[in-house]
């Protein structure tokens, strides 16, 4: 579980974030939402420790992250995998480099158990035989599955997501959707995803946060995402004319 | 700098880097040092000719002028000038690329110490390497003097041959090492720093590169004087 207490962070003279509280669950895929520039990715570098808070605590578990020295963070961070936006691959390296790269630097796994290891990832993500492949020349959403792949070689106890559909078409996003949620039940692990593809959100998301403008704006499951009367989650959810009218329906409006 | 000199996290794979890097700095480099060697010398047994035509200097000086300009000056300066636009120009640009696409944040997620394993099997390679590849640009400059002014009849070759080895001070070559070794590791750590901290898009990157050959040569001539300085005093 990874746990946000009153976190505040600024950009000299700018208040980004402004006292966010969230539980993100165990065991769950925690998906957290909101337009383009509510600070959706500040927070996300917030609680993977890219940026640090301007105030405020972040809890991976009872270990207090801000606290941490960098020889304990530097631990830590072998339990955490994040997928980027753009995957972040190696270019230089080959398929199999790149997710064998965390094996190379922190294990000391014979190269069987690592090419065992690398090959048992590959596959859980339906990739197997593009070891040899540069990420040029495999299509986005493979290189999105190698990311993903790379992410949980070192069978983390926690896994970020900074939007995992960007770029994909919608068929591609539903196979990346359901990796990462089968990744995250199989394991047990905390899962925090940063998007504002919706339906992303209501497949797979099971705790919701919505920030707007900095705030927590609204925060529960799928389920309640249709019930809610909050305005800004209606807003956010059914921007378009023709979901207001499915919302309606839904409902049982007018 | 002092995280750059951390203890690596596994020793394999920063001996594989700072070998990739031996590799790509001293194999990669052989050419253009060689090329502008023989001309470094060569121009300054042709220059030198002139300069000592008709005046009462024995010809010969002319093979010792040009040694020991090239092990004092030469070559070590002019390599590490040319090589901070080559080599840390791609350094800077290597690094700085890894920043724009989140490669160096990729690692640091990971748990790895970006600043070490990027930076230092670099500044451990040019170090070592760079000295080898001025030792080289010694030796072909004294050759492209030889070429320059014997064939063309400026001097004989026993003229020449004579004047590379007279007067030959061996503290002269302890100080190329020097200058070797300190342009190195400016250059080196100059370059890994504007890639390392670069912020902002291709533009950004491409001032980056630029900045990192700038002020690596400025700060490659300042410590030239210093070092002769602190060395002939």
């Amino acid at each position: 579980m990874i746990r946000a207490e009153n976190i505040f962070k600024s950009f000299g003279e700018v208040e980004v974030l402004k006292d966010i509280s969230a539980t993100f669950e165990q065991g769950k895929t925690n998906v957290i939402i909101g337009k383009s520039g509510a600070g959706k990715t500040v927070l996300l570098k917030l609680l993977v420790g890219l940026l640090q808070p301007t105030s405020g605590n972040i809890w991976y578990d009872s270990i207090n992250f801000n606290a941490l020295n960098k020889k304990e963070l530097r631990e830590l961070r072998m339990k955490v995998g994040m997928l980027f936006q753009g995957t972040a691959l190696f270019d230089s390296l080959t398929v199999e480099q790149n997710v064998k790269f965390p094996l190379d630097m922190f294990t000391k796994m014979t190269k069987k158990e690592k090419l065992d290891r690398v090959n048992y990832c590959l596959e859980r993500v339906t990739l197997s035989g593009a070891n040899d492949k540069y990420p040029s020349e495999i299509s986005g959403g493979m290189q999105k599955r190698v990311g993903i792949a790379r992410s949980i070689v070192l069978k983390p106890r926690y896994l970020f997501c900074d939007e995992p559909n960007s770029g994909l078409d919608p068929k591609t996003s539903i196979v990346i959707d359901e990796l990462i949620h089968s990744i995250t039940v199989e394991n047990n692990i905390t899962t925090i995803i940063n998007t504002h593809d919706m339906n992303s959100v209501m497949e797979i998301g099971d705790t919701i946060v919505l920030l707007n403008e900095g705030v927590v704006a609204w925060r529960g499951t799928k389920g309640e995402v249709l019930e809610s009367d909050n305005k800004v989650l209606q807003d956010f959810i059914f921007a378009s004319p023709f979901l207001q009218k499915l919302r309606k329906a839904a409902v049982g409006g007018e | 700098m002092r995280t750059t000199f951390a203890r690596p996290e596994k020793f394999s794979m920063y001996w594989k880097e700072t070998m990739r890097q031996m590799n790509d700095i001293g194999i990669g480099s052989l050419v253009i040092v060689g090329l502008i060697s023989i001309f470094i010398g060569a121009v300054t047994a042709v220059q030198f000719a002139d300069q000592l035509s008709g005046s009462l200097i024995p010809r010969y000086y002319i093979g010792y002028i040009v040694r020991d300009i090239t092990i004092i000056e030469l070559a070590p300066t002019i390599t590490c000038l040319v090589l901070a636009g080559k080599v840390g120009s791609n350094m800077a640009s290597e690094i700085g690329g890894m920043r724009q696409k989140e490669h160096i944040d990729a690692m640091d997620l990971m748990g790895v110490n970006t600043a070490a394993y990027l930076i230092l099997p670099k500044l451990i390679a040019a170090v070592l390497i760079i000295p080898l590849l001025v030792s080289i640009a010694a030796i072909v400059s004294v050759m492209g003097g030889y070429i320059a002014a014997v064939p063309f009849g400026e001097l004989t070759d026993p003229e020449y041959v004579r004047g590379v080895r007279s007067f030959f001070v061996p503290n002269y070559v302890f100080m190329m090492y020097v200058k070797a070794a300190v342009f190195a590791f400016i250059l080196t750590s100059v370059s890994c720093y504007q890639g390392y901290y670069v912020k902002g898009g291709a533009i950004e990157l491409g001032e980056a590169s630029t900045q990192a050959f700038v002020y690596s040569d400025i700060l490659i001539l300042l410590a030239d004087l210093v070092i002769a300085i602190l060395l002939t005093g």
